[in-house]
């Protein structure tokens, strides 16, 4: 567009692409966002400074801050989204609510008031009738928000839920609604200008969730038919004609099994998931942001907005997918491959080889979006994308994406908010190998095996000593692999690596055996795989990540193999008596003294990370040994909190 | 090897002991008899006979020794030597060289005691196992005792066996690998056995700088037996079923009244993290054998062949922008060295040796385009990454290593000084930061070094500086090489002067950058960190012909 552009940056974002990206750049301070992002003095600072026209918010921080677009205002400085008054009407849920049943958009039964404390909560929970939804009225983002199905739950839920809103949002002040089971959510892009016009861009599913935080998004929706999309846009743009909203804005609604759909929140700013609305419309609403700030008008009428394709988001995060459908782990990025070499593929990121995932902001990686012909072509192209995605260096919810993206409900359409859950009821814990797989697993492990064993012996610049003649072609390998072992013998003949296993053969070309590169596309009986060689050592530790997950295997020869049982037992470490933290985070509160005997369950300390708070609990019944931490540490992934005897 | 009487013709040829001799003997001596005249043909045939029975016999008896030497100690104590968690020595063997490679020497060997009734207690090949085999197709000489023989005891034909692989070894020019599993001296042959270690230790001696050796400990070894592995380049140690010292608990009870557990006074815990007698553990038998085969491949074959090179599946002449962000904003906060070193060696893979001793240094053995390179670095993220006494005498001892067998040392500096206290200075920081200076000084193999960050005061002299003879020294951008830390310095030119904060500003400005350096040519020039793995790829090929050789003398003094 020929806008020059300037970008501000915290101390732990020096490095970053954004950074790097920009024309001009300011430095506005440490790295907690409140000491620089959220710090609106700082950031009018960078604009007056750099005599800026205009800014845009992004998403979080102060995109939905009426204050600070109140400041920019003030100084003539154009907010690239919303005014100030659509934003404090949509920001608070109470008045949100109220604003939504005025223009005649259909809302959630619930308390239209300020909940006053615990006890308040249960009683209005009572007589709405459980199950309720607790939430912060300055909340979004799923921060500050429980779900309480009896009265205890109401009581705890509201007490945390307050305490996160307070830390999040500076405002505790906390609503309660009627809690629909086994919501959809379905929301709809809108688009307005400051002339008056507003149009729907159609809708986005993001029921995938998490602790009321999107994983996978989609658009359209398989869930929708076309009236009730043309019900729900046409409430959309009603409620924006009452706000007089001009800019881009989402209006959230949850859908229940029968397509009734209820007003939930409106967000007024750019969405993180907008890339698939883009995909499938041709819209680049950041373009159409700024174009509409600077007052120009629409040029596109409701009539113009097409749904073409399918477009899927699959949000990569440095999270462990294995704890709680994601907890954040942090690190730096050693190698970072994304995978836009694959048609349909678009990443949105901020992140690159090298970059630091840190304790002060959210542990998004990446936005992957892929675009296809319909549906089945856009899942097909995410996990191919998923596959080829090489990351390093932090732990990743890729194979929770993947999964969910070859789950059966998933690929039917039957989802709902609560799909997480219900299909992984103990949680995620990764997906089995299917049969075949497996066993091509065990070839390509045992050609890295040989490739590794044939090239520790290439010296360039020492005499070569053969025994009797004999040159190195066959392996009889030993496998472990999840409980199961395996006996497989490979050999090399004429360019390939020829592995015996079961009574099955693999053919695996050598040259696609490389042991430097992250990725591989390996030929195996003709048919290529995408392979990501991860680690493997000397003591014969392998890990491979192959269809999204990442494998650990322990290869040995076979020869080797025979002594192992021989070999003693390591002691294995009790950890049902240490409480150990799941996530660098900050410690909150600890409940529990030395000497203490407590129940199974019994919440011994919270942790808090990214503004979640965690409630550690004790996995044994037992008397406290040692207390560790003091409100107010920082600690480590897996450091030792509290310990019992 | 595993299977009796399946052995490669080759073993039978090699093993020159009097028995084979004496079969050729009786062959001829029978083919004249039989041509001989025929009136004596009856008596002929007879003794004919008797000839053959002969060497059948004899045919048999070396079946026998061979089987029964395979067998060490027998079939009991193999099993208490199981049960213990411990392969035995010809498992080791079989486990360490490649498939069929072994090559074993005085099989038949018997010790020569008398005392004790020790004569009708033999065993064939004795307390040890010798030989020479391949690792990857190298040729290495081992030798691996026997613990199911007199416990692994040392007697003098046990020695000698040891003797004869390491003078051969240094003849040949190939390492020397000890896998030492003995109860200590062969008591009943009391100074025999004694002047057994005396031979060792002075071979050991011999071939220290001139063929690598190294020293798997995978049972006890206590007493005088531990000062070879001491001597030995490279002492490893197998967890929970190896330990090493000079008396055992038990002495150590009656002297000085200390209660201590054999692994807590010489386990493989202690001597890997507290004394710094190993250089590293493993989990058992199994992984420490497959461990050392693959750092025997980062070794050269002596003083007289060149640094091996591998072939390399890494790109060398590409960026790493990964190394572009391991430096923090803040020159207060710590970081991995360790990051840096993956991010420059081939394949992230990099042997380090002593991990878990004197952590505020890294040293240990890595790759550039396939070619073994010897890495030393300060550890920003242990005690600042400054040089402690440890610190300098573990550095110093693997940079000898790595000048003895011409292998280029690659030093990444971040090191703010040597550390100050009154336990340093009354043990000797001098004279044992002495020895790390010493050692760089005194190298002759390419120097590469990289300032990363802190380069301050002496120590940053010490680490391959350009002034002892560093032959490319680089900067990254962060790198400020200064006489010492702005606070300290500003303390002491300004002394009782108001505005301290401002002058440590100016001072900040004037020397927190690798600017004064490089304007005296200190470093050679300040790079992008990505840059840094091509260029000291491309470095080590030009340093290849490097030739430098110290003044012709006995040997320096090293301040021991």
């Amino acid at each position: 567009m020929g806008i020059k552009t300037v970008a501000v940056y915290s101390v732990a974002d020096s490095h970053s692409m954004h950074v790097k990206l920009a024309d001009e750049r300011v430095f506005i301070g440490e790295s907690p966002a409140s000491e620089s992002y959220l710090d609106k003095k700082k950031i009018m600072d960078a604009v007056k400074g750099t005599e800026a026209k205009a800014v845009h918010p992004g998403y979080g921080f102060l995109s939905e801050n009426a204050d600070f677009v109140g400041m920019l205002e003030n100084e003539n400085v154009t907010f690239i989204g919303p005014s100030a008054a659509a934003i404090t009407g949509m920001g608070d849920k109470l008045e949100s609510k109220k604003l939504a049943k005025e223009a005649g958009v259909s809302t959630i039964p619930g308390y239209d008031g300020v909940v006053r404390d615990a006890e308040h909560c249960v009683q209005i929970a009572r007589e709405i009738g459980y199950p309720v939804m607790i939430k912060a009225s300055a909340g979004g983002g799923g921060k500050g928000m429980r779900i309480a199905r009896n009265d205890e739950d109401a009581r705890n839920g509201f007490k945390l839920s307050s305490q996160e809103a307070l830390s999040s949002f500076g405002d505790s002040r906390m609503l309660v609604e009627k809690f629909i089971d086994n919501p959809r959510h379905i929301e709809i892009q809108v688009l307005g200008d400051k002339h008056g016009n507003v149009i729907y861009l159609n809708e986005r599913e993001c029921s995938i969730q998490r602790r009321n935080q999107k994983v996978i998004e989609e658009a359209p929706s398989v869930f929708l038919d076309e009236a009730t999309r043309c019900a729900m846009g046409e409430q959309a743009v009603l409620l924006c004609q009452k706000l007089g909203y001009t800019s881009a804005g989402t209006v959230e609604f949850l859908v229940d099994a029968n397509r009734n759909f209820y007003f939930l929140e409106m967000n007024t700013r750019l969405q993180v998931e907008h890339p698939i609305t883009e995909c499938i419309t041709g819209i680049d609403l950041v373009h159409q942001m700024i174009r509409v700030a600077k007052g120009h008008k629409l040029r596109i009428t409701q009539k113009d907005v097409k749904i073409n394709g399918w477009a899927i988001e699959s949000r990569v995060y440095a999270e462990d997918p294995y704890k709680n459908f994601g907890l954040p782990s942090i690190g730096r990025l050693y190698k970072y491959m994304e995978p836009v070499h694959l048609p349909g593929v678009r990443c949105d990121s901020g992140i690159e080889e090298g970059s630091e995932i840190s304790v002060f902001y959210d542990p998004m990686i990446c936005k992957l979006v892929c675009h296809g012909e319909n549906r089945q072509e856009a899942i097909e192209r995410s996990i191919n994308a998923l596959d080829s995605y090489v990351i390093r260096g932090v732990t990743n919810n890729i194979p929770l994406l993947r999964a969910i993206l070859t789950e059966e409900r998933f690929r039917k359409g039957d989802i709902s908010t609560n799909y997480l859950p219900q299909v992984y009821p103990g949680g995620f814990k990764g997906l089995a190998l299917p049969e075949e797989d497996k066993y091509k697993l065990l070839a390509i492990a045992s050609a890295l095996y040989a490739t590794n064993e044939l090239r520790s012996r290439e010296f360039l610049n020492a005499p070569k000593h053969g025994i009797r003649g004999k040159t190195l072609d066959e392996w009889k390998l030993y496998i472990e692999f999840v409980k199961d072992k395996y006996r497989l013998n490979v050999s090399q003949t004429n360019g390939y690596f020829q592995v015996d296993i079961d009574g099955k053969r693999y053919e695996i070309d050598k040259s696609d055996i490389n042991l430097a590169q992250p990725l591989l596309s390996v030929r195996i009986n003709g048919e290529v795989n995408v392979v990501q060689p991860f680690s493997g050592n000397a003591s014969g530790h392998y890990q491979i990540i192959f269809r999204g997950t990442n494998h650990k295997l322990f290869v040995l020869s076979q020869r080797a193999s025979e002594y192992l049982y021989l070999m003693p037992e390591k002691l294995k470490f009790d950890i049902s008596k240490q409480v150990r933290s799941p996530m660098p985070g900050l410690v909150k509160s600890v409940s529990c003294n030395v000497g203490d005997v407590v129940a199974e369950g019994q919440e011994l300390c919270i942790i808090e990370a990214m503004k979640m708070q965690n409630s550690m609990v004790a996995a044994t019944t037992g008397t406290i040994r040692s207390v560790n931490i003091h409100p107010g540490d920082t600690v480590s992934d897996d450091d030792i909190l509290i310990e019992l005897a | 090897m595993d299977v009796p009487g399946q052995y490669p013709s080759k073993l039978v040829e090699c093993v020159d002991v009097p028995p084979v001799a004496d079969i050729v003997m009786s062959i001829r001596y029978s083919i004249s008899f039989c041509s001989a005249l025929r009136k004596y043909a009856a008596r002929a045939q007879q003794r004919c006979f008797s000839s053959a029975a002969h060497t059948l016999k004899i045919a048999e008896r070396i079946r026998q020794t061979r089987n029964r030497a395979l067998l060490g100690g027998g079939q009991q104590r193999i099993d208490t030597q199981h049960k213990k968690g411990k392969l035995t020595a010809r498992e080791r063997i079989t486990l360490f060289c490649d498939p069929d490679s072994f090559v074993e020497y005085d099989m038949f060997i018997e010790h020569t005691c008398t005392e004790f009734g020790m004569d009708k207690k033999k065993f064939p090949g004795d307390s040890v196992i010798t030989g020479h085999g391949l690792v990857n197709g190298r040729p290495v000489y081992v030798f691996s005792q026997d613990f199911t023989v007199f416990g692994g005891s040392l007697s003098s034909v046990h020695a000698k066996k040891i003797c004869k692989i390491m003078d051969q070894a240094i003849l040949v020019g190939a390492p020397v690998v000890g896998l030492n599993d003995s109860g200590g001296a062969r008591i009943q042959e009391g100074v025999d056995s004694l002047a057994g270690y005396a031979d060792i230790f002075q071979r050991n001696v011999l071939a220290s700088g001139v063929i690598p050796q190294i020293s798997l400990i995978m049972g006890p070894c206590a007493g005088g037996a531990v000062y070879s592995p001491a001597i030995t380049d490279f002492t490893f140690m197998v967890e929970d079923t190896s330990y090493l010292f000079i008396t055992g608990p038990d002495v150590v009870k009656s002297v000085t009244n200390e209660d201590v557990s054999q692994q807590e006074l010489g386990g493989a815990k202690t001597h890997t993290s507290i004394s710094g007698v190993a250089h590293n553990s493993f989990n058992n038998d199994v992984d420490a054998l497959l461990q050392l085969r693959n750092f025997m491949g980062f070794l050269p074959q002596s003083n007289q062949f060149p640094t091996p090179v591998r072939v390399c599946h890494d790109p060398c002449h590409e960026d790493v922008p990964a190394l572009d962000t391991i430096i923090p904003p803040s020159t207060t906060t710590p970081y991995d060295m360790l990051d840096v070193i993956f991010g420059i060696v081939d394949e992230r893979d990099f042997f380090e040796i002593m991990p878990k001793f004197a952590k505020n240094i890294i040293v240990g053995f890595g790759r550039m385009n396939g070619r073994t390179v010897g890495v030393v670095g300060n550890q920003p993220k242990v005690a600042a990454g400054c040089l402690d006494i440890n610190a300098s005498v573990k550095a110093a001892r693997f940079v000898r290593f790595c000048d003895a067998f011409n292998i280029p040392i690659i030093t990444l500096v971040d090191v703010p000084g040597f550390l100050p206290g009154v336990t340093q200075e009354h043990s000797g920081i001098i004279r044992n930061g002495a020895k790390l200076l010493y050692a760089y000084a005194e190298a002759t193999v390419p120097k590469l070094t990289v300032i990363t960050r802190k380069g301050y005061g002496g120590a940053y002299d010490v680490m391959s500086s350009k002034h002892l003879r560093g032959d490319i020294n680089y900067a990254w951008p962060s790198a400020e090489v200064a006489v010492m830390g702005a606070k300290g310095a500003v303390t002491i030119l300004y002394r009782g002067k108001p505005d301290l904060d401002k002058r440590e500003a100016e001072y900040i400005d004037a020397f927190g950058s690798p600017f004064p350096a490089a304007q005296r040519g200190f470093i050679d020039d300040i790079i992008e960190p990505r840059t840094t793995r091509w260029r000291l790829c491309r470095d080590l090929d030009l340093m290849e012909t490097k030739k430098l050789s110290n003044p012709p003398r006995k040997h320096g003094n090293i301040p021991l």
